[in-house]
């Protein structure tokens, strides 16, 4: 800081590192905040691994969380599965790709001092904080933690404990959050641009950023008009999903009835699929950073991936009833949105094969942001693949609630988007800090990661042909069609486990290089783009540039024939 | 430093910051109420015994209409208070706002009778799944005009003083709660014949 008087004022405690009106900062608290929900979710799914490799033995060490046996209770299982995947996507995953992510990086890569609402952007952190601390006061109500499943489809959902409640609450404070995040994303990336910064010169990061917040506006509200009616249900009887008649343990259920299970998965859907895209569009966009500047190479077919990524999520609005094909909703419904889905597959094979078709002839730099963006992309592959015979209404049948769904989603958003947010980390931990990340631990990191990922998710495909179903709290114990596939729940959950352990480096790391790493140069990568060229790291407090820079070029201008160097900077005249 | 464009336009977009963000959030507003009116139309489509019609002709179509027009009143009422500022006479400002902010609370209390009228006549949300609806959506509605008369009032009142310190920035903020305003008001002009007249 070179004493600006504008700027220039000592900030109190509070207002610089809890109350900030930084994007920096608040990227920061949303990053920490996700990172540790992060890994409480995946601590609730090694405990359920746990009871799916053994079960009813009673679980060492965290034996006396389930009381004195010791022993996991179906309705403990049903609440662990219910919040693993609340607190994984919109804990977990989701604010750290757009919330920490995307509020640091954005205006970076835009040129710009701030967010356009910077204490709208403070106001949405702390809804995020508010909706996962409400979450987990489900845990310590009588019932415990919500128990219909993440989808929280009714009946069930309707005449659940009182956790049901509090998660809709929960939700509700969620969506807050990301609906103020999405308005402030939106703005900053339109009216905040730096001179000169067309929209076919922005990086791909931002440009995936401004798809998925518009997923987020105009999906999410459909869903907050649903938990609405839930909470309607629950509190105030009504019955908007729950149809005449409804028989609960052998006694007609005292509601007027008239209403419909089917129009919550409508509604939930709504929201559920565009969230699949909001969950990998942030990936693919880190992923073209990474990529674009460890071949040293332009990103191949740059505005085939900004055009596609567009229609990705114009279509993720028209595909929702693909995960209702088991529900009587007619083969003509089931034809049309069997279509759109295999539309839809078509802009992501784009995307894909533009990274690949990215690496051709390029002399890699295999450093750890860059094994991970590589990771992602087979990873992806299958994730992608494998969903083609759920979105076939046809196949769909034998599939439908398996754990070949399970190892589908979880392709997607565990080994893809997760590795991709772990290739961020890497790639700009020494923008963020200042400080380098040491890269055996990171290599080390990586390969164990990669190893036992596929561990837990490959065998579920072959459970899931073998028609094993999803949500089983014993894993198919007691099931005649799992028999020969039984064998590997105990492999899939050492791999869980040990995934567990192989995070080890990656925290010591993190940790460790905060404290005591070398410090980074301002643009450690040799990038092109404005975060690396034209600000300190860290960037400057509340203005981020000591000047604001111009814009003369596209993102990737790398390796350019007849240039001194093999980067050419945005804001290079 | 300053954000930019939060008060003077934009060249290349023609907009200051706020102006989208609103745009934006009455967006993502279309997206709720259209969940809910989806809702309804899905509710009504399953409706074999006919609560949708019998219940409707319980409501009372002479006071929805009469706030149907104080909604629109109090809408030109918003422009005009816009346009006083704009013209800087701001005597006419407060006038026009205040009338804004008295026709809301005039809304506010037919609804009420509205609302009170059905319990005395054993009507609650539980009743049918028409009524489910109805309190649902008029409810909602309500929360939003509750929302944007505490901004009008603070405007009006607490937040007047900008008017003279940052008079331009203060009318971008009267036009932004204008478009809120009139959004809300849309909404009652799609509600009341879905639920009232249909």
């Amino acid at each position: 800081m070179s004493g600006q008087p504008d700027t220039h004022h000592e900030e109190s405690f509070w207002r610089k590192y809890i109350f900030s009106i930084d994007h920096k900062v608040i990227g920061l608290q949303y990053g920490i905040t996700a990172l540790i929900f992060l890994f409480f979710g995946f601590c609730l799914m090694m405990m359920m691994r746990w009871q799916l490799a053994y079960p009813e033995q009673p679980m060492p060490w965290f034996g006396w969380l389930f009381g004195e046996t010791g022993v996991m209770l179906p309705e403990m299982y049903n609440s662990l599965g219910a919040m693993h995947g609340t607190v994984m996507i919109f804990l977990g995953v989701v604010p750290l790709a757009v919330g920490a992510f995307g509020n640091y990086f954005v205006p970076l890569q835009i040129g710009a001092p701030d967010m356009a609402f910077p204490k709208l952007n403070m106001t949405s952190y702390w809804c995020y904080f508010a909706g996962g601390i409400v979450m987990m006061v489900g845990f310590f109500v009588p019932g415990g933690a919500a128990n219909s499943g993440w989808t929280s489809y009714p009946p069930l959902a309707d005449i659940a404990t009182t956790g049901q409640t509090v998660w809709l609450f929960g939700m509700v404070l969620l969506i807050t959050s990301s609906l103020l995040g999405s308005i402030n994303t939106i703005t900053t990336i339109v009216q905040l641009r730096a001179k000169g910064l067309t929209w076919m010169r922005l990086p791909f990061f931002v440009w995936s950023q401004f798809v998925t917040a518009f997923l987020l506006l105009l999906a999410f509200p459909p869903l907050e008009a649903a938990g609405v009616l839930q909470l309607m249900d629950r509190l105030l009887d009504t019955s908007f999903f729950l149809p005449s008649g409804l028989i609960v343990s052998g006694e007609v259920l005292n509601v007027s009835g008239g209403g419909s299970p089917l129009l919550w998965q409508h509604m939930f859907w709504f929201l559920a699929h565009p969230e699949v895209y909001v969950l990998i569009l942030p990936a693919m966009g880190i992923v073209a950073e990474v990529l674009s500047n460890n071949t040293r190479k332009p990103l191949w077919g740059y505005k085939s991936i900004v055009y596609a990524s567009s229609f990705l999520g114009f279509m993720s609005f028209i595909v929702w009833a693909h995960h209702m094909f088991m529900t009587g909703m007619g083969s003509t419904i089931s034809a049309f949105f069997q279509t759109t889905t295999m539309i839809i597959s078509v802009p992501s094979v784009v995307i894909l094969t533009a990274m690949f078709i990215s690496l051709w002839g390029a002399s890699i730099r295999y450093n750890s942001a860059m094994l991970f963006a590589l990771g992602f992309l087979p990873m992806f592959g299958i994730g992608g693949l494998t969903g083609l015979p759920l979105g076939i209404a046809a196949s769909d049948i034998h599939l439908h609630d398996t754990y070949y769904v399970i190892g589908h989603f979880h392709y997607v958003v565990a080994p893809g988007t997760i590795f991709a947010l772990f290739a961020g980390v890497y790639y700009w931990f020494p923008k963020m800090t200042g400080k380098t990340l040491n890269e055996t631990l990171g290599k080390i990191h990586f390969w164990l990661s990669m190893i036992f990922i596929n561990g837990i998710f490959m065998p579920m495909f072959v459970q899931g042909l073998a028609g094993v179903s999803r949500r089983l709290w014993d894993g198919g114990a007691s099931y005649a069609h799992a028999t020969d596939t039984l064998w590997l729940n105990e492999v899939m959950s050492a791999s869980a486990w040990l995934l567990g352990l192989a995070q080890i480096p990656f925290i010591y790391n993190l940790i460790k290089s905060m404290k005591s790493g070398e410090k980074a140069e301002s643009n450690h990568w040799d990038a092109t783009t404005l975060e690396w060229t034209d600000a300190p790291s860290p960037p400057l407090p509340h203005r981020n540039f000591e000047v604001i820079p111009e814009v003369y070029r596209g993102p990737y201008e790398y390796s350019v024939p007849g240039a001194d160097k093999d980067f050419t900077p945005q804001s290079e005249a | 430093m300053e954000i930019p464009y939060n008060v003077e336009e934009r060249q290349d977009t023609g907009m200051f910051n706020a102006k989208l963000g609103i745009w934006l959030f009455l967006a993502s507003e279309v997206m709720l109420f259209g969940g809910l009116f989806s809702a309804y139309v899905f509710l009504r489509m399953g409706d074999v015994t006919g609560t949708f019609i019998s219940g409707a002709s319980e409501l009372n179509i002479p006071l929805a209409t009469f706030n149907t027009l104080v909604l629109i009143s109090s809408s030109v009422t918003m422009i005009m208070s816009w346009v006083s500022l704009k013209l800087g006479e701001q005597k006419k400002f407060k006038t026009y706002l205040g009338t804004t902010l008295l026709l809301a609370g005039v809304f506010l209390v037919v609804k009420y009778f509205e609302y009170t009228a059905k319990f005395h006549h054993g009507i609650f949300p539980e009743t049918s799944t028409f009524f489910a609806i109805y309190f649902t959506l008029t409810g909602l509605h309500m929360l939003h005009i509750i929302g944007g008369m505490v901004v009008i009032f603070y405007f009006l009142v607490p937040g007047s003083k900008m008017m003279n310190t940052e008079s331009e920035r203060f009318t971008n903020r009267i036009e932004i709660v204008g478009l809120y305003w009139h959004f809300v008001d849309l909404v009652w002009i799609f509600l009341f014949p879905v639920l009232y007249l249909l």
